[in-house]
């Protein structure tokens, strides 16, 4: 029999919007019977190869494997492993696939992931690369809407803070144009727009109208899905320029007065203080509902990487 | 009048845009090598005007690719017993890899030495490039 070539996830274009759809109600299956799958990966090990620091992400996967019945072996700090010692990334996953089945990588530095899996002998996820994909996430973001909204497709979404640096709202914007939507709004201070490229590809690629807008309550009475992001301080040139947006663009109930009963608010996590606490008690916020999905949907991205074939 | 000899074999770089001369001799090395090669600046054009020209007597080995990039209105006339026994035109190519770096300095590719930085056009007018690493567009100043 011929093997099969091993599949990565560098960018959320490498799975198609079939491949897509078919993760997403796999990992509904796993949300409503996760016990069916506790033995799923048995014997299998997932490295974890994080050369930045990561909480969400690193522990969501490695509770995904772990809920699979597989095992996990890795790092959290570059600082620790050979890197530090000035191992090239080529090598690194070339002996760690000597070692585990797959592996999920976050770097610094964008392309990293793409690098590896050129030549990585095991399947290779991007764990997000710089300020360029965040894959997992978008999948994670898709799960979220579904299950919230039962259809990705017809929605009005906005997109709200750092759009410029933020690559959770790059990957997501650009699969949710491969969806079908036409229609996104973008909400950020001037300096922290999508960058030009992306709107160029966007437009070029897809039939679609991006509006930008400076503020929330601009837009907020048709938004279906609010997907904040954190302004992060180290972007601006000045204490008072930070203080100035971050205020803005800060989301509490007062400006979501207007907005339908049916919206849901998104963020990626962490949140620093872009949404006040007061909105965590609104039936409309989802965000650790979404963070929850995670586990799930890397827990079904893991079985189709690997080829297992669930009985379940 | 300056008179500059035909060659008997060898290459001709046509139609360089004036000014560009100078440059693609100094890319391909041509003051290094020890046969005859005519560099040939502001030769008057009937369609460009003036134009540069680069005569290079011998047979050597040319990127048309990294050529095109530097200037694609460029004909490559190949010389064979004093006679034009192949004409080319230059294009923008549509991929080029390991020709030029990529301008994002977060990119993998500006920092481990495996990561050779490929490019996919994105703009022929602009001579922009999309990074296949990183996805940034690099735009390519001769």
């Amino acid at each position: 029999m011929l093997k099969q070539p091993v599949r990565h996830l560098i960018d959320p274009e490498d799975l198609s919007i079939e491949e897509l759809d078919a993760l997403i109600k796999l990992a509904q299956k796993i949300v409503h019977s996760p016990r069916e799958y506790a033995d799923a990966c048995k014997g299998k090990i997932l490295a974890t190869l994080f050369y930045e620091p990561s909480t969400r992400t690193r522990f969501s996967f490695e509770s995904a494997m772990l809920r699979l019945g597989g095992n996990v072996l890795g790092f959290g700090n570059a600082n620790v492993s050979s890197v530090a010692k000035g191992e090239s990334i080529a090598d690194t996953i070339r002996t760690v696939s000597a070692y585990a089945d797959i592996a999920v990588m976050r770097h610094p530095k964008e392309g990293a992931p793409k690098l590896a899996s050129q030549y990585s002998l095991i399947p290779v996820i991007n764990g997000g690369d710089g300020g360029h994909q965040h894959p997992t996430q978008t999948l994670t973001d898709l799960l979220t809407i579904q299950t919230f909204k039962n259809s990705i497709r017809d929605n009005t979404i906005a997109f709200c803070g750092d759009l410029k640096f933020g690559r959770t709202v790059h990957s997501l914007i650009r699969t949710l144009a491969r969806y079908g939507i036409q229609k996104f709004i973008l909400i950020s201070p001037e300096e922290l727009t999508l960058p030009d490229s992306l709107k160029r590809m966007l437009n070029q690629t897809y039939s679609l109208q991006l509006e930008e807008v400076r503020t929330i309550e601009e837009a907020v009475e048709e938004i279906d899905i609010l997907y904040m992001t954190r302004i992060q301080r180290e972007r601006f040139f000045n204490e008072a320029e930070y203080a100035k947006f971050k205020n803005a663009y800060l989301l509490d109930l007062e400006k979501i007065k207007n907005a339908k009963e049916d919206m849901i608010i998104m963020h990626p996590l962490p949140r620093v203080n872009e949404i006040s606490y007061e909105v965590d008690q609104d039936p409309r916020a989802v965000y650790f509902e979404q963070a929850r999905l995670g586990v799930y949907i890397r827990m079904a991205l893991i079985l189709k990487l690997l080829g297992v074939e669930c009985a379940c | 009048m300056l008179e500059v000899h035909s060659i008997q074999r060898g290459i001709v770089l046509d139609h360089i845009v004036a000014g560009n001369g100078l440059k693609i001799f100094n890319k391909l090395m041509l003051d290094k090598v020890d046969f005859s090669v005519f560099l040939l600046m502001n030769v008057p054009s009937q369609s460009m005007g003036k134009k540069d020209v680069i005569k290079i007597e011998n047979k050597i080995d040319i990127d048309l690719d990294f050529l095109g990039l530097m200037d694609h209105h460029i004909t490559l006339n190949i010389i064979e017993g004093g006679q034009i026994i192949q004409k080319r035109k230059l294009t923008i190519p549509r991929k080029v890899r390991g020709l030029i770096s990529c301008h994002n300095p977060r990119c993998i590719t500006n920092s481990d030495d495996y990561a050779q930085a490929d490019f996919e056009l994105v703009s022929a007018e602009k001579l922009e490039y999309r990074c296949g690493y990183c996805e940034e567009i690099t735009r390519y100043i001769p």
